[in-house]
């Protein structure tokens, strides 16, 4: 029997860390990318004649419907391969969570697998994302009551 | 005075491998093995609307294959034995629903393989009315990497000790020889076998199965020449199931400290089956199709050539769950051992 210490040292020694500054600057040229396409858009939409608030949120919902597209046709794992964190923290890596389980649970059904797994990965992001909502907002009613000296 | 060995089964029958039969998928095709398989369909998917139907279907076309290659029907088999790594088992209970034949289902994740040939040969030592058996191992990338990690569309980054879990499917058919005259003489033979312990992998990092395996076949390889007379340099190959780099690295270092020369003689069906400089393998293969393939395509042949003669194969297995893994649980490894020589 080997003892647990031995075994945690060889695997230590061997097993290979992540390629830190190749990775990072990967996620860095294309998440800037994936920035710079928003900003583009947000141009755009302002060109149009949309305000800055609905610019904004336009260009929230092309961003993710385009991961959400380029999911379906396959290539979104091969890129994300390389990019990592890069098209992992845009909006996009939402879409992607959203739309390769769905994609995936269609075979189970449109209720029994869609509609019970849809939100597998991206489900937590949902939850905490809400609960901090909740929980912002209860800090900024507080406060808000605080400045108005109608808290004392 | 005849040597009591508790661990290790030597087959008194003569138990042949009468045919064999590799089936993979794309992955497969285009590594440096995909030349020897016997069939691959480049779209995974083997005309079936589900992952999980694709795996069923692979393992009866490498079944099928296996019985044409000596023209042998469903009804000559008389017990099979096969394993895959869906829940419950479920690829190869509906893959080979149609057979009506005897079957005896095995979970033993990657090390099925090894698992399957040990428990087929076991019955066909305990019942000489067992003729002919098969057995079949299958993995599919697709359904495992739904069942196990993330949606198959998924994009992140995968550690670099994380493998592959292979779509490929291994079918072996074993023949008992009885007398001279008994065909398949030209054979590769399963002359002896050994269980493996449970053994705990001091990780619970699935990233990482390789690592966590390798124990459990050092564990493996340690037992087998402490309770057998032969020495590693009897051997032309111990072959590990798929302990990718991570693994191999891991074990050819406690082997070169506890048996000095195994480690020269060690090769892992995990590196032989991609070509990792242009594949996105990473560590390597996975998956319990992967040593099935790559005895059925690659080390078979071999032996059926003579151009090795005797290696000891262990399938390594990773027993985890995502649900253990979620808990904290270590993953625990497994590698039963069968010797493999060629006809005499």
């Amino acid at each position: 029997m080997m003892e647990t210490s031995y075994k945690k040292k060889l695997i230590k020694k061997h097993t290979p860390h992540s390629r830190v500054l190749r990775d990072c600057t990967l996620a860095f040229l294309f998440g800037g990318a994936i920035c710079t396409l928003g900003e583009l858009l947000y141009m755009l939409y302002s060109y149009i004649g949309f305000d800055s608030e609905k610019s904004g949120m336009l260009v929230t919902v092309s961003l993710i419907f385009l991961g959400a597209l380029v999911t379906a046709l396959g290539f979104f794992d091969n890129i994300a391969r390389y990019s990592g964190a890069g098209t992992l923290v845009p909006v996009t890596g939402f879409a992607n969570a959203v739309t390769s389980e769905a994609m995936d649970s269609r075979s189970e059904g449109l209720v029994t697998g869609i509609g019970v797994k849809i939100f597998n990965v991206a489900g937590p992001v949902i939850l905490y994302g809400i609960l901090s909502g909740v929980l912002y907002g209860i800090i900024y009613y507080v406060y808000t009551l605080i400045q108005r000296g109608s808290f004392f | 005075m005849e040597i009591y060995m508790k661990k290790i089964t030597v087959l008194k029958s003569d138990i042949r491998f009468i045919s064999y039969a590799a089936v993979g998928g794309y992955e497969e095709r285009r590594g440096p093995l995909g030349e020897k398989f016997d069939f691959s369909d480049p779209t995974d998917r083997f005309g079936q609307d589900t992952w999980e139907l694709a795996e069923s279907e692979m393992g009866k076309v490498a079944l099928n294959t296996a019985l044409t290659k000596m023209k042998l029907s469903h009804s000559d088999i008389d017990l099979l034995v096969a394993g895959d790594l869906q829940n419950q088992c479920v690829a190869s209970s509906i893959g080979l629903s149609g057979f009506g034949i005897p079957f005896v289902g095995v979970y033993g994740a990657c090390s099925t393989c090894t698992e399957s040939l040990m428990t087929l040969s076991a019955f066909m030592e305990s019942s000489e009315a067992l003729k002919i058996g098969a057995a079949l191992t299958t993995s599919h990338n697709s359904a495992a990497e739904r069942q196990f990690r993330m949606p198959i569309e998924y994009g992140g980054q995968r550690a670099r000790s994380a493998q592959w879990t292979s779509t490929a499917a291994g079918a072996f058919i074993l023949g008992r020889r009885s007398g001279i005259d008994s065909p398949w003489s030209e054979k590769p033979k399963i002359s002896a076998f050994m269980p493996g312990k449970i053994v705990d992998g001091a990780t619970a990092d699935g990233s990482n199965m390789g690592g966590a395996m390798a124990f459990a076949a050092a564990e493996s390889i340690l037992d087998y020449f402490s309770e057998s007379e032969e020495r590693p340099r009897d051997y032309d190959y111990i072959v590990t199931g798929d302990l990718g780099q991570v693994g191999s690295d891991i074990l050819k270092d406690i082997l070169r400290e506890k048996l000095p020369g195994a480690e020269n003689i060690h090769t892992d069906c995990g590196l032989l089956l991609y070509d990792r400089e242009i594949q996105d393998a990473h560590s390597g293969a996975s998956g319990c199709g992967t040593s099935a393939s790559v005895l059925a395509s690659h080390f078979l042949p071999l032996l059926e050539s003579k151009k090795i003669n005797k290696i000891l194969f262990l399938s390594t297995g990773a027993l985890m769950s995502p649900q253990s893994l979620l808990q904290g649980q270590n993953i625990f490894g497994i590698a039963p051992i069968i010797k493999l020589t060629s006809p005499d």
